[in-house]
Order: structure tokens, then C-alpha cells, then sequence
């Protein structure tokens, strides 16, 4: 079957590559590669999708591109967001890029926000940190910006506290922080496994409706199949630390070739396939 | 702690013999650590009031862990209007300072050294009680104290098999500061007369005579404050060390 | 025809505070459901947070007291039985809890873990206990050895397979389940619900199955009951529940849920009928 990339313009060049990357960690007397050799791209406009369960080395992946790793990591390989190399930079150089062309969305936005800020200010601060704007421009902004959001009447919403909001609404604000910089990349880390399933599906369909409007490209992990098939256009399938399998969305659904992938999608029960043993039928898939 | 239990052998001289000639002499190499006003070795003094610092305080934090592991794992399993009661007695007492409460205690009960243990004891309770219980409630939340009811556990046993053993260790560690906390009242109280009652010796009366000499003997009021100094680091530490003995993740 | 297997009749629970001054009366998080369990019959529980779905499945496992109403399990009213008939209601339903890490006390083997049922109803000689055991780690596909290891030594869907085997030790009619794959990945997932099918049907077991995933939910169950706010906004059996809701909560929770085969079809080379 074919497939192809249709986000991979000629002349254009990926807004990140990863190649090679291995990240390790040093135990007591051996070192544990939890990342290995693992190559991805994310081209203009793209939601690329890296799925795999819990081990696979799908969150090292992202937070290696955000360089939030803890200390004692490894990393090897190379990095490039924009063109720059991620893994040269200071960490001042870091920062900057962080937030301006580079935003993250984690899975959990209560622990993410501060809960003694209100949320005009969280959302602003990027602006004023980033681009010295004034407090009041910033509030301003920050308004367009949780409306852009569908959050209803963000004049109100910004003097209120993140715990008066709902987990759902909380994601969005964490979003509309994100944007606010207009990055050209969202890296999100599960940004939906914690919500319920309606809750769920408004905020898939906010992501797609930004890379639509403003042409931001997300890095999406998630380690839920449904998810990634809603939002993705690329799916890289890890496990063990490695890139199993990588292709469109489409193929990957219909014609997976590795073992791996093929037992992931035998396990999943769906709405539409709701019988049949879903452990045998994952491991015959696995042969 | 050693010490303190083999202070007969180690004390190089009787702690309540007196020998006049002997007074307020500076340390040397016969009185290690100098003797006080009436010729009595203070370093033979200061370890068997370590021993009697020692059984106080072992006895008070026993009365407070025990008396305070019993109010609060009940108060804390059963809830309700069992624990509003409870609580709220813990909590008056809680309100009295430490010391003008075990001052009261003794006062009311004699001078002895049993009644300090006992006075001490009862001043550690509210604190035991409260660690217990909010301890106990956080397990009543884990799901096996679910399970075990659900197979039919009686009350009783899953109090002693699924919820003490998992709440020992907070109290343990809780007993060891106590214990040092402990040590030091039992001293205030000595100090102030209502404890060990001269001419035995303890750290407290030991240093209220010593503060009399400070001008002419200042090892009599150093010593036994050392001492006390290094006992209360000494317990803290081993708070510290129990803590991470007791995490199930190391076995 | 005899009794429904659990008979839940118009239960209310609201959360009161009991405070210094009274009692103050909290909002309902369930508020008058009535639902009915058959024999042999798996009955899911759908909802989103808040619904009041595990509250209601605690109602049943008499852990908690309903403020109104009733529950019957097996012809008894769980709240009014004493002696031998709470002991028999103890017996005869057991339950898997959601969170592998907190299901199991951390200062107990395996092998204590799934003797105390066995004690706690006196059966058997230590002995007769400890073959016992090593027979259910077997059955539920774990090496025997096991019993002398700790909880924290044990993965995630090994701990399930002992909650299973906790589950089942005596031989219960009925077991109620709490999201008990939330916490798996998906590979682990579809393991344990092939062995809780395989357990229901060996042992003909009546079940609860409480879950907020619908394709698990659709998965296991033959009726379904889509909860909300403390509310049953529906029940039926499953396939018409899915294919045809009436209710438009239930539509709306229907539709959110992804279906990536529904948009791109089936896979084609899996090898194994879906």
C-alpha cells in the first residue's frame, strides 16, 4: 500500500528531526538505554502521533527534544528544531526557544498551573518574559487567547484561580499558554488521557482546529490507539525504546506490518469490535 | 544509650557518695570530668542520670505511643461521633503548653519519678493520637483495607493485621524525636524539683545546682547540658534512620 | 423463577458531614437507582467522573451505608443481615479493585494476602490453605512461587492476576469489578479481561464490571447501565445500548468515543477475526 507523507513539501524542511537519539541512564552498575537510536521528523503543519505503552520510551523521546531530562541522562544524537541543533545549546539559549518556538502541554494541567496565580497572568507570562510586553498587553493578549480556546467569557476567566475550573478547562488553559508565543511546534504528553471521554474529544478537536488555523505543527504522545487515530497524520509506534514501525495514519490501521504494532491494535477493544479475545488475538497477531 | 545501661560498671565512682574533700574540683585525671559541691564525681553522676533521663523517658514515650496509638486508630477507624469526641479531648489537651501541663500533672500526682513518667506520658499522648489517626485514615483509603472487608474481616482484625502494622512506622519514628523530647522535659522538670528527687541524680537537678557555680565550676552546669545536647541529637538521628528502615520498598 | 442475582432498589446516598453543630446534608451522589442483576449475568456500569458509579458498586459491597433504599444479594438485604447470613453475603461476593499499587497490604506476602479469606471463614488446615493458593496463582497463569513474594515485587497485571485469584479463592456466585484495567497497558489489558472471562464463565459467575471506557464496557458486558450525576440514564442489553441509545447522554458518550475502525476500516492482515 502506498504512503505517502503529504505534510513533506518539497523545498521545505522539517520543523524538528530527531535521528539517533539515545538517551541512557547510569544504575548502579550497568546503564539502562530507555531510548534507542530512535529518528523522527515533524514536517509544517503535521500532527505526528508517538504511540506505545508504558516502558517505551515515548515520553524520553519528548521531554529529550524539550531537554527537560533529569540530569543524570545520557543523551547522544542529534536534534534539530528549525534547523538548530537542540543539544548544542546553553541552557539560556534553551529557554528562550522554550515557550517561543517550542511549547509543552503535560498530562496533568492542576499540577502544571500554579494554583495561587491567577489565570490572566499565567497566560500572559510568556508575553512578558519573552517579548518584555507590558502587564496590561499581556492581559489583553491573554484574553484573545483563552477565547481562541472556546473558554467562555475569558474577561472573567482571567482574574479566577485554576482550581475553579474544570480538568477539561484546564487543559485549555493550559493550551492557550502554549500558544501564546505562537510556537511553530506543541509537544503534548498524554494531554488527554486524564480527561473524561467528552471532555476528551473537545479538546482533540481544539488541537486540530489550531494546527488548522494558525499551521502549528504537535508532537502528540499518547499511549491510547483511538486518540491518535482521531488526531494524528503520522504515527511512529515505539517500543522497547525503538521506532517499531512508522507511517500515514491510514496505513498504519489498515496494513501494520510490524508484529508489535499488529498486537497493539488485536488488544484494543473498540466500540465497533466488541468481541473476540482480545489477549489470544493479540499474540496470533504478534506472529 | 549504652551508657545509661551499663552505668554501674562504667561509673568509676558512686553517684550519691560524698566526699567534702574532694569539692568542686576541675576536671583531671582522677575526676575525669571534676566533681561538684560536695565532692561528687560528675562523670559518674551524669551517667546514672542518663539512666534515670533514659527510663523516664522510655516509659513516658511507651504511656504516650501506646495510650495515643489506641485513641487515635479508633477514633480514626470508626469516625463519626467517636472520633468528634475523642478528637476534641486530644485537642484540649494539645491546647496546654507541654511543660505547664506536666507541671500541673505533677503537682496533682506527687513528686516522684514514677508520677514523671506518667505526667510525661500523658503530655505525648495528643500528639501520638493525632499522627495515628490521620495515619489510620490514610490506609482506611488504600483498597486492601476495602478487600478485607469485603472477604468479611472483622473490625478487630483488620485493625491489628492490615492497618498497625502499616502505620508503626510513622509512630516509631514519631516515638524516637519524642523520646528525645522526652529527655528534656523530664530534665525541665528535675530542674524545677518535681522530678528525680536529689540525692539521686538527673541531668535537671544537676544542672540547677550547677547553675549556682557557674563563676567558680563551670563543667557543673556544662556537663550534664552537654549530655543532654548529644542524647536529643542522638534520638532525632534515629528518627531519621528509622524512617528509612521501615520502608516496606527496601525488604 | 427465582430471585435476580443483586436487586438494587431505589438507593440513595447523600455525603453528610457531621460537625459540632449537626448535621449538614450533602449532595446526592446517588440518587435513586434501582437496577437488577440476573444470574450468570455480567451487568456494565459506564459513566464519566463524578457519576457516582464506584460509590454505587461500594453500596452494593455493603462498604458503604445507603442514606435510603436497599440492596438484596442472593435474597438477603446486605444491610439487615447479621451472623450467618452477613457471613454468607461475605462469602459468596467478592470484588477487584481498580488500583493495582494500593490492593494489596505491602507488609504481607502473596501467599498471606490469599490465605486470609480462606481464614477469616476457617477453611481448611494450614496446609490444605497453603495448596490452595499455590492452586488459585496457577489458575489465574502465575507460578505457584509467587505466594512468598511482596506486592511491590509484583508488575501491574500480575498484581490484577492476584486480585483476581483473591478474588475467586472462595469460590464466590458473585464478583464485582472496579475499573480493574484502568491502570494496565492496553497488551496487559486485553490479558486480564481474557482470563476475568474465562474465570466468569468457569466458575458461572455473576459480575459488575464499572468502568468509564466504553469499548471495555461493551467489551464484557450483556447489559449495560450508562450512569450520570448519580443517575442511571439508561440500561439495556449491551448491543442495542451501542447500536441504538435512546438517551442523548448516552448518544453524546457514544460518539465521543474514537473509533479508528469506523474511519479507516478494518485491518486487513491481522490474522485473527476482530
Amino acid at each position: 500500500m502506498s504512503d505517502v507523507r503529504k505534510h513533506r513539501q518539497p523545498g521545505a524542511s522539517p520543523i524538528l528531526s530527531v535521528s539517533d537519539l539515545v538517551v541512557e541512564f547510569p544504575k548502579r552498575d550497568e546503564t539502562v538505554r530507555v531510548v534507542d537510536h530512535v529518528g523522527l521528523e515533524v514536517w509544517p503543519g503535521e500532527i505526528v502521533g508517538v504511540i506505545g505503552e508504558s516502558g517505551s520510551g515515548k515520553t524520553l523521546t519528548a521531554l529529550s527534544v524539550l531537554r527537560l531530562l533529569p540530569k543524570r541522562a545520557r543523551v547522544a544524537g542529534e536534534i534539530q528544531l528549525g534547523g538548530r541543533r537542540i543539544l548544542e545549546l546553553s541552557r539560556r539559549q534553551m529557554r528562550q526557544l522554550r515557550g517561543d518556538r517550542l511549547a509543552f502541554i503535560p498530562q496533568d494541567a492542576m499540577r502544571a498551573l500554579n494554583p495561587t496565580m491567577q489565570v490572566g497572568y499565567q497566560v500572559g507570562e510568556p508575553l512578558i518574559l519573552h517579548r518584555r510586553e507590558p502587564l496590561r498587553a499581556a492581559l489583553a493578549k491573554a484574553i484573545t487567547l483563552l477565547g481562541s480556546v472556546h473558554l467562555r467569557n475569558p474577561e472573567t476567566v482571567i482574574a479566577q484561580f485554576p482550581h475553579q475550573h474544570s480538568g477539561g478547562m484546564q487543559q485549555r488553559i493550559m493550551i492557550a499558554m502554549g500558544l501564546a508565543l505562537e510556537p511553530e511546534l506543541l509537544i503534548a504528553d498524554e494531554p488527554t488521557t486524564a480527561l473524561d471521554v467528552t471532555v476528551q474529544a473537545q479538546v482533540v478537536n481544539l488541537l486540530k482546529e489550531i494546527r488548522d488555523n494558525k499551521g502549528t505543527s504537535i508532537l502528540f504522545i499518547s499511549h491510547d490507539l483511538g486518540v491518535i487515530a482521531e488526531v494524528c497524520d503520522w504515527v511512529y509506534v515505539m517500543h522497547r525504546g525503538k521506532v517499531a514501525e512508522e507511517g500515514s495514519i491510514e496505513r498504519i490501521f489498515n496494513d501494520p506490518v510490524d508484529p508489535y504494532t499488529r498486537m497493539l491494535l488485536a488488544a484494543t477493544p473498540t466500540i465497533s469490535h466488541p468481541g473476540g479475545v482480545l489477549g489470544r488475538a493479540a499474540s496470533a497477531a504478534r506472529r | 544509650m549504652l551508657a545509661a545501661l551499663f552505668a554501674p560498671w562504667i561509673a568509676p565512682y558512686s553517684p550519691i557518695e560524698l566526699d567534702v574533700v574532694q569539692m568542686l574540683q576541675g576536671p583531671s585525671a582522677m575526676h575525669w570530668l571534676g566533681t561538684d559541691e560536695v565532692g561528687r564525681d560528675v562523670f559518674s553522676r551524669t551517667i546514672y542520670a542518663a539512666r534515670i533521663s533514659m527510663q523516664v523517658a522510655l516509659i513516658a514515650v511507651s504511656v504516650g505511643l501506646i495510650g495515643g496509638t489506641l485513641i487515635g486508630v479508633v477514633a480514626g477507624y470508626f469516625g463519626g461521633v467517636v472520633d468528634l469526641a475523642l478528637m476534641r479531648v486530644m485537642e484540649l489537651l494539645f491546647s496546654f503548653p507541654a511543660i505547664l501541663l506536666a507541671v500541673v500533672l505533677m503537682a496533682s500526682l506527687g513528686t516522684s519519678v514514677l508520677n514523671a513518667m506518667v505526667a510525661i506520658g500523658i503530655v505525648f499522648i495528643p500528639g501520638f493520637s493525632r499522627l495515628a489517626r490521620a495515619s489510620a485514615q490514610a490506609v482506611l483509603r488504600e483498597q486492601y483495607v476495602e478487600a478485607a472487608r469485603t472477604v468479611g474481616m472483622s473490625d478487630m482484625r483488620i485493625i491489628l493485621r492490615e492497618i498497625l502494622p502499616n502505620i508503626v512506622a510513622p509512630l516509631l519514628v514519631e516515638a524516637a524525636v519524642a523520646f528525645a523530647y522526652a529527655v528534656l522535659l523530664e530534665s525541665a522538670l528535675s530542674f524545677l524539683g518535681l522530678g528525680a528527687q536529689p540525692p539521686d541524680p538527673s541531668w535537671g537537678n544537676m544542672l540547677n545546682t550547677g547553675r549556682g557555680f557557674m563563676a567558680q565550676a563551670p563543667w557543673l552546669g556544662i556537663v550534664p547540658g552537654m549530655a543532654m545536647f548529644i542524647s536529643v541529637l542522638g534520638f532525632n538521628l534515629l528518627g531519621d534512620g528509622l524512617r528509612d528502615v521501615f520502608d516496606p520498598h527496601m525488604r | 423463577m427465582s430471585e435476580p442475582a443483586i436487586v438494587i432498589a431505589d438507593v440513595v446516598k447523600s455525603f453528610d458531614q457531621i460537625g459540632l453543630f449537626g448535621r449538614k446534608i450533602g449532595p446526592r451522589a446517588i440518587d435513586g437507582v434501582s437496577l437488577t442483576v440476573q444470574r450468570g449475568e455480567t451487568l456494565g456500569i459506564v459513566g464519566e467522573s463524578g457519576s457516582g458509579k464506584s460509590t454505587l458498586l461500594r453500596l452494593v459491597l455493603r462498604l458503604i451505608r445507603p442514606t435510603s433504599g436497599s440492596v438484596r444479594v442472593e435474597g438477603r438485604d446486605v444491610w439487615a443481615a447479621r451472623g450467618s447470613d452477613l457471613r454468607a453475603i461475605r462469602r459468596e461476593m467478592q470484588a477487584v479493585f481498580q488500583d493495582p499499587a494500593s490492593s494489596f497490604n505491602p507488609r504481607q506476602t502473596i501467599g498471606a494476602i490469599l490465605a486470609a479469606p480462606l481464614e477469616v471463614h476457617g477453611f481448611g488446615s494450614r496446609q490444605s490453605r497453603r495448596a490452595l493458593v499455590g492452586e488459585m496463582l496457577e489458575r489465574v497463569g502465575l507460578p505457584a512461587a509467587m505466594a512468598t513474594r511482596y506486592p511491590h515485587q509484583l508488575s501491574g497485571g500480575q498484581k490484577q492476576r492476584v486480585a483476581i485469584a483473591r478474588a475467586i479463592i472462595l469460590k464466590p456466585a458473585i464478583v464485582l469489578a472496579d475499573e480493574p484495567t484502568s491502570a494496565l497497558d492496553v497488551s496487559v489489558q486485553a490479558q486480564i479481561l481474557d482470563l476475568f472471562e474465562e474465570i466468569k464463565r468457569g466458575l458461572a459467575l455473576t459480575s459488575i464490571f464499572v468502568s468509564h471506557n466504553l469499548a471495555v464496557i461493551r467489551h464484557v458486558s450483556d447489559h449495560v447501565a450508562v450512569m450520570r450525576r448519580g443517575r442511571i440514564v439508561e440500561v439495556g442489553p449491551a448491543a442495542q445500548i451501542f447500536a441504538n441509545p435512546q438517551n442523548d447522554y448516552t448518544r453524546a458518550l457514544i460518539a465521543a468515543v474514537p473509533d479508528p475502525y469506523a474511519k479507516f476500516g478494518n485491518p486487513r492482515n491481522l490474522g485473527v477475526p476482530l
